[in-house]
């Protein structure tokens, strides 16, 4: 039999679904893990795009950030964290939320940056207050490319997160690197393809959520419902 | 009553937008700032609902400074339209009419319900409320953008450019809604444009604007046609153009009037 072969064999065999081994339980940390990690990334990432983009105050910095960080090795940046603060997870998520704040915080800052401008001076021309402003108008026209930008990250902290086991044991790059320690290379191989199920099935969730932001951002491109058809322009 | 008083706007980078302007808009009037580009006038509309905020002199409305007064509410208060309308792309034509009116706490189907009224005040049907902005053309487009001006009731309107941006015919024919809107609303209204015909069309008072917002001429349509105060407003207005120049002839026992290429523009009023 040969390796694909057999790591199929592992993923159907009932036995790997259960007890502590289960990866149905390496899915679902690796999940969580995930999880948290784009959660901490929206949560600095959005506010601080949406501000930047806004206010146009720091440009300089978001293209820096995120051009610089895309140079940095995570499984390097893992080492040095590992080697800070020693086993468990905080190191993979401090390495991983460097890797999935770039391309949240590009993308909410780029996502706001182009709405046009004329809408939002309109906005605070008719008395918006600046909160308003942001609230009402600029986050509602920029989240497909907000959206776009945490999807992205999303995909990346998923296929990355197997480094979590390096120094802590979880996830789905538990079976990878069980699978590599003792030559169980269908275990390996198994956990490798569910990663890149996972990512698929995180990846199509995302692409729904952004084609909905997008409709409800650029409403006038969806075919109008019969019911809701106006009569024929008959004025100006 | 709006009144402008010794107002200048330098930006730090030197360039004075306004150098030293006064006027007073009386309540009920249309009074129309026109000029090229870059003269200063809407810097000056921008002054009124705190755009724009004077580095020296002060605007104020019924007698009261605007710098005392709340940005947001003031902006509320006063109705601003601008070229090609500058609505919210992501909400319906109702909900952009009903904008101020529900920021301001009112209930939103009620505001909706009112939107629609007003659509057909501008002479819009109501059935477009649900559509989006950028489902209708330009000149429906200036309508609604009208429309969500007067949303708020505001004793005053901006008006910036609002019919830049549409074909000429559409334009005559807004421009004729809103002489009859303004007959039967009567609000204070400051209009900018770079169209003196417009103006003309618009204003009881015209207010010629040179670079720095200086006034070259201020004065009743008829009179700054009558009278062009110098060179600058005589070319602005077109005066001794063959367009400006008519005169009467009688054909067939009719009198009709051509212009100064002998172009027949009208039949004259018996």
């Amino acid at each position: 039999m040969n390796l694909f072969a057999e790591a199929l064999a592992h993923l159907f065999d009932p036995a790997s679904w259960q007890g502590t081994n289960s990866l149905g339980l390496r899915i679902l940390e690796h999940l969580g893990f995930s999880r948290a990690v784009l959660l901490a990334a929206a949560a600095i990432g959005i506010p601080a795009g949406v501000l930047i983009g806004h206010t146009g105050r720091g440009r300089g910095l978001v293209v820096a950030l995120t051009s610089g960080a895309r140079a940095i090795p995570t499984l390097g940046l893992l080492t040095i964290f590992g080697l800070a603060l020693g086993i468990g997870l905080e190191a993979p998520f401090l390495a991983l939320l460097v890797l999935a704040l770039p391309p949240v915080l590009a993308g909410a800052y780029a996502g706001v940056e182009a709405v046009d401008r004329q809408v939002v001076g309109a906005a605070r021309a008719i008395g918006m207050t600046e909160r308003e402003i942001v609230q009402r108008v600029e986050l509602p026209l920029a989240a497909p490319v907000l959206i776009g930008g945490v999807r992205s990250a999303a995909l990346q902290v998923i296929s990355t997160a197997t480094l979590a086991a390096y120094v802590s044991n979880t996830g789905l790059g538990r079976p990878i690197f069980q699978g590599v320690k003792a030559g169980d290379y269908e275990v390996m191989l198994a956990g490798a393809l569910l990663v890149a199920l996972l990512s698929l099935v995180v990846e199509l969730v995302f692409q729904a959520i952004q084609s909905a932001a997008g409709r409800r951002a650029e409403p006038h491109t969806v075919p109008a419902r019969a019911s809701a058809r106006a009569p024929e322009r008959n004025t100006a | 009553m709006i009144e402008f008083a010794a107002v200048r706007k330098e930006y730090p980078d030197g360039t004075v937008a306004v150098e030293d302007f006064s006027l007073v808009v009386p309540s009920h009037a249309v009074v129309v700032l026109v000029g090229s580009s870059g003269c200063g006038k809407t810097t000056l509309l921008r002054m009124v609902n705190r755009m724009v905020d004077p580095t020296s002199g002060t605007v104020s409305i019924d007698g009261d400074d605007v710098r005392a007064m709340d940005k947001v509410q003031l902006r509320r208060s006063i109705g601003y339209v601008l070229q090609a309308g500058g609505l919210l792309p992501h909400r319906t034509v109702a909900d952009n009419v009903a904008t101020v009116p529900v920021l301001e706490g009112a209930n939103r189907r009620e505001a909706r319900r009112a939107a629609l009224g007003l659509l057909e005040r501008v002479g819009l049907d109501p059935a477009l409320g649900d559509r989006y902005p950028l489902q209708l053309s330009g000149g429906q487009q200036q309508r609604v953008g009208v429309a969500r001006a007067l949303a708020a009731d505001p004793n005053i309107l901006l008006m910036d450019e609002p019919f830049g941006a549409v074909d000429p015919i559409v334009r005559d024919q807004l421009q004729e809604e809103m002489r009859t809107l303004q007959r039967e609303l009567g609000k204070t209204i400051l209009f900018v444009t770079h169209d003196i015909d417009e103006a003309f069309a618009l204003g009881d008072e015209v207010l010629v604007l040179r670079k720095g917002a200086e006034i070259a001429q201020r004065g009743t349509p008829a009179e700054i046609l009558a009278h062009p105060a110098d060179e600058f407003v005589s070319r602005f207005v077109g005066a001794g153009t063959a367009r400006r120049t008519l005169s009467v002839r009688e054909v067939d026992g009719r009198r009709i009037v051509v212009d100064g290429d002998d172009r027949p523009t009208g039949v004259l009023a018996e």
